[in-house]
């Protein structure tokens, strides 16, 4: 970035509450994910483990500990961001309209290395992603919720395919989770620039609006 | 895979010493009166760390929660005979070998505690109750599930016919196994919760409990205690071995 900070004007890219959504929601996806891996440890439904090593428990029953206790830091905390963000109409603004058609475009765009990075607007990849991560999140929720409570959220249940139908939803939820997960860290990396504003809010109007970032590349 | 829960099954408990010794180790600091005491009592006075003790307030309040939307009118959902498991799983914390062997002849269930009439039950008087059977889904902790048919006593009427105070909170089992656990009494008189004397219409083999099995389709696998050899109602928390290890207590499906 060449940046001369001084003179350039400030821009708020994240709200106070869309920040302390993000960084609640990391930690408790973190948790989920982690201790999750550990109970599916018990009885895997795939012919893999994860290593223990990058699980969080110990044993099934710490494993399930830190699951159930993390749930409700995920729950509630989602359920404020969606409320506020419905209110205030922050999904409105920033995540609407995307059509699939701009989302082709933006995909064509990253992959030539031509998709421009404007600071403090979504592209319509972005705005797909997270709106598709928030998607996942909750189908991810709703069969946990299945997988807990099998007899008493029976209609839910069905829904999901059954109890084994759950497990396997949960799971593949869980595992786009990890998609989104790997690909925003590694567009993080590759604009650096991006981290800041989610921890303080706002950035530095960039010298050049509309020059070419690397998304993608 | 019975195979591989069995392995998982020991695993755990390979897993809990480490733990246990971690948990020790860190919180020595109890004084060797408070060390004298606990050998004494059978009470293990080490503290738990902050951690621990936010995931078990967490667990406890999940208790209350998962009292709270138990519906005692919902029932499980029910499969057709071929839907059942077959081979349907042995669990236990031990491998299948180690079972225990009740003999029918000098069995009898005890009861205890906040019961009117604690008389001892045979076998055959429990037969000799009116029966029902269940095909139902029976969920393990460890996340797989295996569909069995279930036959015996229901088990709200049994504690109602015994005169047991169904005010209290909790109904315990003891086992042959050395196992135990426990229930709350809305799950205890919950219509599909019984006293399982049959597995697939003939006396429950060794494997599955014999002589008996608590069979409750609204609770998780090891809420399903068996080879039951007596029964106490109580206000007094009773706890049981896994749930002594950090399960969570009510595990309600």
């Amino acid at each position: 970035m060449k940046n001369t900070p001084a003179k350039r004007e400030k821009i708020w890219v994240h709200s106070l509450s869309v920040r302390v959504f993000h960084w609640i929601n990391a930690v408790a996806i973190i948790i989920m994910i982690m201790s999750g891996w550990r109970i599916y440890n018990a009885s895997p439904l795939f012919s893999f483990r994860f290593p223990n090593e990058i699980t969080l428990g110990g044993w099934l029953a710490g494993g399930l500990q830190w699951h159930f206790a993390a749930m409700w830091l995920l729950t509630i905390n989602l359920l404020v961001y969606l409320a506020i963000g419905l209110f205030s109409r922050h999904f409105r603004r920033s995540f609407f309209p995307v059509s699939p058609k701009s989302i082709m475009q933006d995909i064509g765009r990253a992959l030539r290395g031509r998709l421009p990075h404007e600071t403090g607007r979504y592209n319509a990849v972005q705005k797909a992603s997270y709106i598709g991560v928030l998607l996942a999140i909750i189908l991810t929720i709703l069969s946990g919720l299945c997988i807990w409570k099998p007899v008493q959220l029976q209609e839910l249940t069905w829904l999901m395919g059954g109890y084994e139908g759950a497990r396997l939803v949960h799971f593949f939820g869980m595992a786009a989770i990890c998609a989104f997960i790997v690909m925003h860290l590694a567009l993080v990396a590759i604009v650096p620039s991006t981290l800041l504003p989610m921890i303080i809010g706002w950035a530095r109007k960039p010298a050049v609006e509309k020059r070419t970032d690397g998304h993608g590349s | 895979m019975a195979l591989e829960l069995r392995n998982d099954s020991r695993l755990m408990l390979e897993r809990r010493a480490p733990i246990l010794n971690l948990e020790r180790r860190l919180f020595m600091k109890k004084t060797l009166t408070l060390g004298a005491l606990s050998l004494l009592t059978g009470c293990d006075a080490t503290e738990p760390s902050v951690q621990d003790r936010i995931l078990g307030a967490m667990s406890r309040w999940n208790d209350g929660v998962q009292a709270a939307i138990f519906d005692v009118n919902k029932l499980a959902p029910t499969y057709a005979e071929s839907d059942i498991t077959d081979p349907f799983p042995f669990n236990g914390y031990y491998p299948e070998v180690k079972a225990p062997v009740v003999a029918e002849e000098g069995y009898a269930l005890e009861l205890s505690g906040m019961i009117a009439n604690k008389e001892s039950w045979t076998l055959e008087r429990l037969r000799a109750l009116p029966q029902v059977s269940q095909i139902t889904r029976h969920i393990c902790v460890e996340g797989w599930s295996a569909i069995g048919k279930w036959g015996g006593v229901p088990f709200g009427d049994f504690l109602r016919m015994v005169g047991a105070d169904t005010t209290a909170k909790y109904v315990g089992f003891r086992c042959a196994d050395n196992y135990n656990s426990s229930i709350d009494m809305p799950t205890a008189l919950h219509p599909q919760t019984i006293l399982a004397l049959t597995f697939r219409d003939a006396v429950l083999p060794r494997k599955y409990g014999f002589p008996m099995k608590l069979r409750v389709p609204t609770k998780l696998g090891f809420k399903n205690p068996k080879y039951i050899t007596a029964m106490f109602v109580t206000n007094d928390y009773p706890g049981g071995f896994w749930e002594d290890q950090g399960y969570n207590w009510f595990s309600g499906s």
